[in-house]
């Protein structure tokens, strides 16, 4: 009998279809990966079977009985637990208040020790190291993911849902990771595995089932497949990453970034004794595994953010602690991670989105009017140069779609040609062309003699488009890899944890 | 088997919805204002008849009308303004106070024989004050993030009471046999009225302010950083537009209007201050930004149907001797039902029978 049965299962929102006819299943003791890209529908279906959605059509059964989720708390009653990409845990409270977060049936008065024994009893037994007094927000984010497992095991759930479980983890994590789930699923429990690595999901998982674009490709034993051929499944079409990169010598240094310090929103520094420099016609590659200051930093070098010490400079003219403002005069243009946050204004038309950066400039303003029609002419401009899709100028960009959004974002950001760009994670949540086509863009920008500065947590897209890689760890700079191309994984992993470069060359000389 | 229902986020909003929503709100709260009115064993035809003719039956009922809706339209623009910039400006009436004290004391010490001289003298002094008692709270969210919803509310009863001490105290009127109120203007400090009514010029202030920032959102830069503003924050720093800076000037610029609007209830209306001067169409401008969706050339209208709404209620005081609650309950039942079918413009609500789950 499985576990899990999910039969028919259609979700639509609007006129996209999420899900169409789905069945999925899995049983107990199986690691089951569920594999596709960003948009290929896996998140929604997991939601639907953790009750966060309701299907417009199909079945779910749970130990072979029809269940109808209203809300997680049924998923969670039928003993499902889902550990979601960005943890649903509350920082200011303790391990153990958390533990017991969203259960009702525990007395009054909370029996304390007791559930402490019971998590040190749980995280004893699956290698989960936690301390159940610390707080929340003093873990790191590979201690809150053991937070969250425990929160499940606690409930116990005996049916986990892991989405992309390893985004946010060191590769050395990401073992630890792997050894403990591989031991639940060996102690009886069911577990989904969701990702886009294929890697991960071809040492991890027994079963494959594979979406694109909201409809199933199918479901493979993990030992009859292999990475090509999931990757087929999973792309529609034999996906070659092709980029051609032509080679190039850097030109002066453009953009020069000194003894960087500055402070978080909490007050403690996460830029530490930072310092960059790129030239013209180079692209420099940030890697380094979140949180680990590349927010702040980049922040700090597009004006928003004070700088407590230290010097940035473009072209040798200093804009240290210069408002936001100049930082663009100078022609630094800034592509943040966040872009319904922070670059776009989703309830604004797309020509208003268009001239964000350059309101103010004649044509688009003289003196203090807007020319609306010279506006409308640019948005169409932008729209055809960067291939976007929308029906009109006065359209709302709440309602594009995250290729469209960040090509909208990208095309305003480089269509003045700027000299310094900061991008972070331009391809996050993009599909196969929409991917391809910014990291084009970007090079094209680097080949038209633009520095650019890369911050990513994609591996293979820092090596595609890197001339030289830097590495963060903790705010500071581990090391610039001259030939991105040719270092290994094991390298970046030790810098990426927090070794200096210098140290991992003295040992391996 | 049992009924659910469930409330989703409208996709798209229907343009005949939009049409009929409001005609349908009124008619329910006519409604449910008739219920009440029966209660009172009053025939609601004939009230609502008594008020409809009240208030558009003739050209006095205009008029009056018209001399409620100069004070609405002026602060409902003021708070049309913060609101677009996402700033919770709940304080118009105390800026109305601080405006109306600072025109009294230009006529009080500033006093010069000369309509246009005077009215310009005051207009200034209404202005810089309302907008200086606004940019208080403009400054400390600035500064530290003091929530200006609080402050500007606190900011209010300061006012008022602050007004009090000076009709209280040393502007009291000393032929006024004890009354506390203003010594009366003299007739080169009053804002002129159209013959045989009270509509005074305030009213041109009023309309050309409307078109104004009508004028200034729709196409100017400033209009557009406002929005930008209002509507993602993070968006504008990262535009590079002074946000914090912004916060104080469009406070200060919306508080400044607002205190115009008390500049209009003295010199145009009253002619004096006095106590029991109201600023309360401070807070029926935040009714009045809403209604009208934060659009200046609707602020108009609005404030036009809600003077109505409140000249048509007098009726009722004074033909059908209600005691004056009751009047403010109808007002306050079809502003009720207006504002509660804004819900559905943006929200649909589905009933599930119980065996479909």
């Amino acid at each position: 009998m499985n576990g899990v049965e999910m039969k028919g299962i259609t979700k639509t929102f609007g006129s996209v279809i999420a899900n169409q006819k789905i069945n999925f299943d899995l049983k107990y003791g199986e690691i089951h990966a569920l594999l596709g890209e960003n948009g290929a529908g896996k998140s929604t279906l997991m939601n639907i079977l953790y009750g966060l959605y309701h299907p417009d059509s199909g079945n779910i059964y749970i130990n072979g009985q029809k269940c109808d989720f209203r809300s997680p708390f049924d998923a969670i009653r039928a003993g499902i637990g889902m550990v979601h990409q960005h943890f649903m845990l509350i920082p200011e409270q303790t391990v153990w208040e958390n533990m017991i977060l969203g259960l009702n049936n525990i007395p009054q008065v909370l029996p304390k020790s007791e559930i402490k024994r019971q998590i040190l009893e749980l995280s004893g037994k699956y290698c989960l190291q936690i301390d159940p007094m610390s707080f929340v927000w003093q873990l790191s984010i590979g201690e809150q993911q053991r937070v969250a497992i425990l929160q499940m095991l606690y409930r116990k759930a005996k049916l986990l849902i892991l989405d992309e479980p390893t985004a946010v983890l060191t590769p050395q994590e990401s073992q630890n990771l792997f050894k403990m789930l591989t031991y639940m699923a060996s102690e009886g429990y069911g577990i989904i595995f969701i990702s886009h690595k294929l890697d991960e999901v071809m040492s991890l998982s027994h079963r494959v089932t594979i979406l694109r674009k909201g409809e199933k490709v199918g479901s493979v034993l993990t030992g009859e497949t292999s990475k090509e051929k999931l990757a087929e499944m999973m792309m529609g079409q034999k996906f070659v990453f092709s980029i051609q990169k032509q080679p190039k010598s850097a030109g002066p240094l453009v953009f020069d970034v000194e003894n960087l310090r500055v402070r978080g929103d909490r007050g403690f520094h996460v830029i530490q004794d930072l310092s960059l420099q790129i030239h013209q016609g180079e692209v420099l590659g940030l890697a380094g595994v979140a949180g680990n200051g590349q927010q702040e930093l980049c922040e700090a070098l597009s004006g928003l953010r004070r700088i407590e010490s230290g010097k940035i400079k473009i072209n040798q003219q200093e804009l240290t602690n210069r408002p936001p403002r100049h930082f663009i005069k100078k022609g630094l243009r800034y592509i943040p991670a966040d872009r319904r946050g922070v670059g776009l204004i989703p309830n604004m038309m797309v020509d208003e989105n268009a001239i964000l950066k350059k309101y103010w400039k004649n044509p688009i303003a003289k003196r203090s009017l807007i020319n609306w029609r010279e506006v409308a002419r640019y948005a169409h401009h932008l729209i055809r140069k960067y291939y976007i899709a929308v029906p009109h100028v006065r359209y709302p960009v709440k309602n594009l779609s995250g290729g469209n959004l960040q090509k909208l974002m990208l095309g305003r950001e480089l269509s003045d040609s700027p000299q310094v760009i900061i991008a972070m994670h331009p391809t996050w949540g993009l599909d196969v062309a929409a991917t391809k086509f910014v990291r084009e863009q970007i090079l094209k920008e680097r080949d038209r003699g633009a520095s650019v500065l890369l911050i990513s947590e994609d591996i293979e897209e820092l090596i595609a488009l890197s001339d030289r890689l830097a590495v963060i760890c903790k705010g500071e700079i581990m090391g610039v890899i001259d030939k991105p191309q040719e270092v290994t994984p094991e390298v970046l992993g030790l810098m990426m944890a927090g070794t200096p470069l210098k140290n991992i060359q003295k040992v391996s000389a | 088997m049992s009924i659910y229902f469930r409330i989703n986020k409208r996709t798209s909003s229907s343009w005949l919805l939009s049409i009929f929503l409001p005609f349908i709100s009124v008619l329910l709260a006519l409604i449910g204002g008739s219920i009440f009115l029966s209660f009172l064993k009053v025939s609601p035809v004939q009230a609502y008849r008594g008020m409809f003719q009240t208030a558009f039956g003739d050209w006095y009922g205009i008029s009056e009308t018209i001399v409620k809706a100069i004070p609405l339209i002026l602060s409902g623009i003021a708070v049309t303004l913060a609101f677009k910039a996402t700033v919770w400006n709940i304080g118009a009436a105390g800026q109305i106070f601080l405006g109306a004290l600072a025109t009294t004391a230009a006529v009080r010490y500033f006093y010069v024989d000369n309509r246009g001289i005077m009215l310009v003298i005051m207009f200034l002094f209404a202005g810089i004050a309302g907008g200086g008692w606004a940019a208080i709270a403009g400054y400390l969210k600035a500064r530290w993030n003091v929530n200006e919803t609080i402050t500007t509310l606190m900011l209010n009863y300061i006012a008022i009471h602050l007004a009090d001490y000076f009709i209280y105290g040393p502007w009291k009127d000393p032929d006024s046999l004890g009354f506390p109120m203003t010594a009366p203007f003299p007739e080169a400090a009053r804002l002129p009225q159209f013959a045989g009514t009270r509509i005074h010029y305030g009213l041109f202030i009023a309309i050309i302010f409307a078109i104004l920032f009508w004028f200034i959102f729709r196409y100017t830069r400033w209009g557009y950083e406002i929005r930008v503003i209002g509507e993602n924050p993070k968006a504008a720093q990262y535009a590079g537009i002074y946000y914090l800076r912004y916060i104080v000037l469009i406070m200060f610029i919306s508080g400044a209007i607002a205190g115009i609007a008390g500049m209009g209830e003295v010199s145009g209306l009253q002619g004096r201050l006095q106590h029991g001067f109201t600023a309360e169409f401070g807070f029926t401008a935040i009714i009045v930004a809403w209604l009208a969706r934060l659009n200046p050339i609707s602020v108009m209208l609005v404030s036009f149907l809600i003077g109505a709404l409140q000249v048509g209620g007098e009726s009722l005081q004074i033909v059908m001797r209600l005691p004056i609650a009751s009047t403010l309950v109808l007002q306050g039942l079809i502003l009720f039902f207006v504002l509660g079918g804004e819900f559905f413009r943006n929200y649909r609500i589905r009933f599930i029978r119980g065996d479909e789950r």
